[in-house]
């Protein structure tokens, strides 16, 4: 059995307002180094809020979650923040790029911040990552000039300049049409190739289905691995 | 993350803030000063003098038979010797060998007719301390026409109020007779004019030395009425007043009892002054805070990508501190500069008033005080107008905002 990156035990949470409703119901499960998994369920069954938890920005909820090896338990808001830049690369349903910036320095971003390595590098870096994806013609426009596709490929590239241990997906490819859609899905597949471990959030079957493993929710609890 | 055309405007608030209070400040400081020097300058710190009083020992009320009673009957007038300080030179002596007293001069002052054909205009001549008057009281100052060293120079020489002249038809080189009070007659040749502002004292006022009017009155070069005192410290005045005054026996006034109401003026000018220009800062400092809450607002995907990427709720804080600094710091020091350019511009106007013959443009004063506490002010409002929202952007939680869409 290969390195597991995150492991779940028993995780629950409660939403407080208006009234107390627990969404999540004991999740257990575990995602291995190079898995490409999916989380699959009907709108609303609490896969969102799981995908939150995971990524460490929602800490509000009990049980006990494992990132490569660690407990996240006690672990402090900066702390968490350092693994979210290092080791956790996202990809949401709407692409929240910065307009100000052009697509090379949003791609930059996140490498900036870690500051491992010197600008010329993360810059070098960020060029890799745009070629992989096709997009680095447009390396110098603004984020807002490109179309919806070419966005959601340079919220990848971003997601991707610190050469996560994983990739986290909230319905990559909710926005945008069916073409690009299996664009964005081929880039996942080659990037699984490659021996990354992705882990996406989606409602679309057919995406799913082409996935490693699916993990299906339904009303707060994991009905099928 | 900077919203160019939003910033610019709020570092214009900051810039107005800061150009209006400069200005403000060295306006109205520069009125202050100018005014205060209308008076302070050329008053004394404290005047030593003696006041003609009846004796207060009348005989009655040296009589023990009388001394319950209250006592109506007075005979003994003031002695003849009138305003004379008594043993004044020697009391200018020990004046200057004390070491809070940055100068003295003496004064004669004379009470005269200045005859101007059939008729007398009363006045009085003021026997001046040449060298002193002009070290501590910039004499010259008021002097427009004519050199004031004439009056040592030329014997029996006057200046003459221009107001004073211009009834006499007397013009610099004439020759004017004045009569004094007990009937002697001089003829004084008039070498320039004064004017001080103050058309009251133009109208009735000449200067002449010292001894051409102790020679006017007939007297002796002991002879002094005034002895003015400038000292190093203001303040002490009210204190050394009183000590002269029991020192050497004379009245003695210092200059916060003689002009009281002029304190009260300046301080009140000084609170409009710093009251209005605090006012416009905390406006520009509302301004700011405005703009960043809103960028804020707007900024709330940016901030939230930002969170989710790594950036911690500090990074995100110093990013809007830093910009409400930056434009605290390029709004304040343009405001220094444009509040120099308009004291300059002010400094500039004319502003001529028979009343102040010597100023010929409006007075501004460039201390460099202003200009430190006009950017300090700046950096700490923009500081404190950047602080609140940059926490409230600090906690944003990324989560509730990607769920949001």
């Amino acid at each position: 059995m290969s390195e597991q990156i995150i492991e779940a035990k028993n995780i629950s949470k409660y939403f407080h307002d208006p009234v107390k409703v627990k969404v999540l119901k004991e999740v257990s499960f575990s995602i291995n180094k190079g898995e490409f998994v999916s989380i699959t369920g009907k709108s609303g069954c609490g896969k969102s809020t799981l995908l939150y938890i995971l990524s460490t920005m929602d800490t509000d909820y009990e049980g006990d979650l494992y990132f490569d090896g660690e407990l996240l338990r006690d672990k402090k808001r900066d702390q968490l923040s350092h693994i979210r830049n290092k080791k956790i690369g996202f990809v949401f349903q709407f692409h929240y790029l910065l307009p100000e910036f052009s697509v090379l320095k949003n791609v930059m971003l996140p490498g900036l911040k870690l500051a491992e390595l010197s600008a010329q590098e993360v810059e070098h870096n960020a060029m890799e990552k745009l070629r992989i994806l096709g997009i680095d013609d447009q390396a110098k426009k603004l984020a807002n000039q490109l179309s919806g596709g070419q966005k959601q490929r340079v919220a990848i590239a971003r997601s991707l300049i610190n050469n996560p241990l994983i990739i986290m997906g909230d319905e990559p490819t909710g926005n945008l049409d069916s073409k690009n859609g299996l664009i964005v899905f081929d880039i996942f597949k080659e990037l699984a190739a490659m021996g990354q471990s992705l882990l996406i959030v989606t409602h679309d079957q057919d995406f799913a289905d082409k996935t490693d493993r699916i993990i299906e929710m339904d009303d707060g609890k994991v009905i099928k691995q | 993350m900077a919203r160019l055309k939003q910033s610019i405007v709020a570092a214009a608030g900051v810039t107005f803030g800061i150009t209006m209070f400069i200005t403000l400040m060295g306006f109205m400081t520069g009125l202050n000063s100018m005014l205060d020097g209308l008076i302070l300058n050329r008053t004394p710190h404290i005047r030593l003098y003696n006041e003609i009083k009846a004796s207060e020992d009348q005989p009655i009320s040296l009589s023990p038979e009388y001394k319950d009673h209250i006592n109506n009957i007075r005979s003994i007038k003031p002695r003849d010797d009138g305003k004379e300080i008594y043993n004044g030179l020697a009391i200018v002596a020990a004046l200057r060998n004390d070491p809070r007293v940055f100068g003295v001069a003496a004064k004669v002052v004379a009470p005269v007719f200045y005859n101007v054909g059939a008729t007398d205009i009363t006045g009085s001549v003021n026997g001046i301390d040449v060298t002193n008057e002009e070290a501590l009281f910039a004499f010259s100052t008021y002097v427009p026409e004519g050199d004031i060293t004439d009056l040592n120079n030329i014997s029996n020489s006057v200046i003459l109020g221009k107001g004073l002249a211009d009834k006499m038809l007397a013009e610099i080189g004439d020759i004017v007779p004045i009569t004094t009070a007990r009937g002697q007659q001089m003829n004084l040749k008039v070498v320039g004019f004064y004017q001080s502002g103050l058309a009251d004292v133009d109208n009735i006022t000449s200067f002449a030395s010292i001894g051409t009017t102790q020679k006017l009155l007939g007297k002796t070069d002991s002879y002094l009425t005034d002895i003015q005192v400038k000292l190093h410290d203001l303040n002490l005045a009210p204190a050394l007043a009183k000590e002269f005054q029991a020192k050497f026996g004379t009245e003695a006034v210092d200059i916060q009892t003689a002009n009281s109401q002029f304190d009260t003026g300046t301080q009140i000018r000084n609170i409009i002054t710093y009251s209005v220009s605090i006012v416009l800062l905390v406006v520009a400092g509302f301004g700011i805070y405005n703009i960043l809450n809103m960028m804020i607002y707007e900024k709330m995907d940016s901030i939230a990508i930002l969170k989710a990427t790594g950036f911690s709720g500090n990074d995100v804080r110093n990013i809007f501190i830093n910009l409400s600094l930056i434009i605290g710091i390029s709004g304040g020091l343009l405001g220094l500069g444009l509040g120099f350019v308009f004291q300059i511009i002010i400094d500039h106007l004319p502003f001529e008033t028979s009343a102040l013959p010597t100023i010929k443009t409006f007075p501004v004063n460039y201390d460099f005080k202003y200009y430190l506490v006009g950017i300090v002010f700046a950096l700490v409002t923009t500081f404190l107008a950047g602080w609140f929202p940059a926490r409230k952007a600090s906690k944003i939680d990324p989560v509730e905002i990607i769920r949001g869409k």
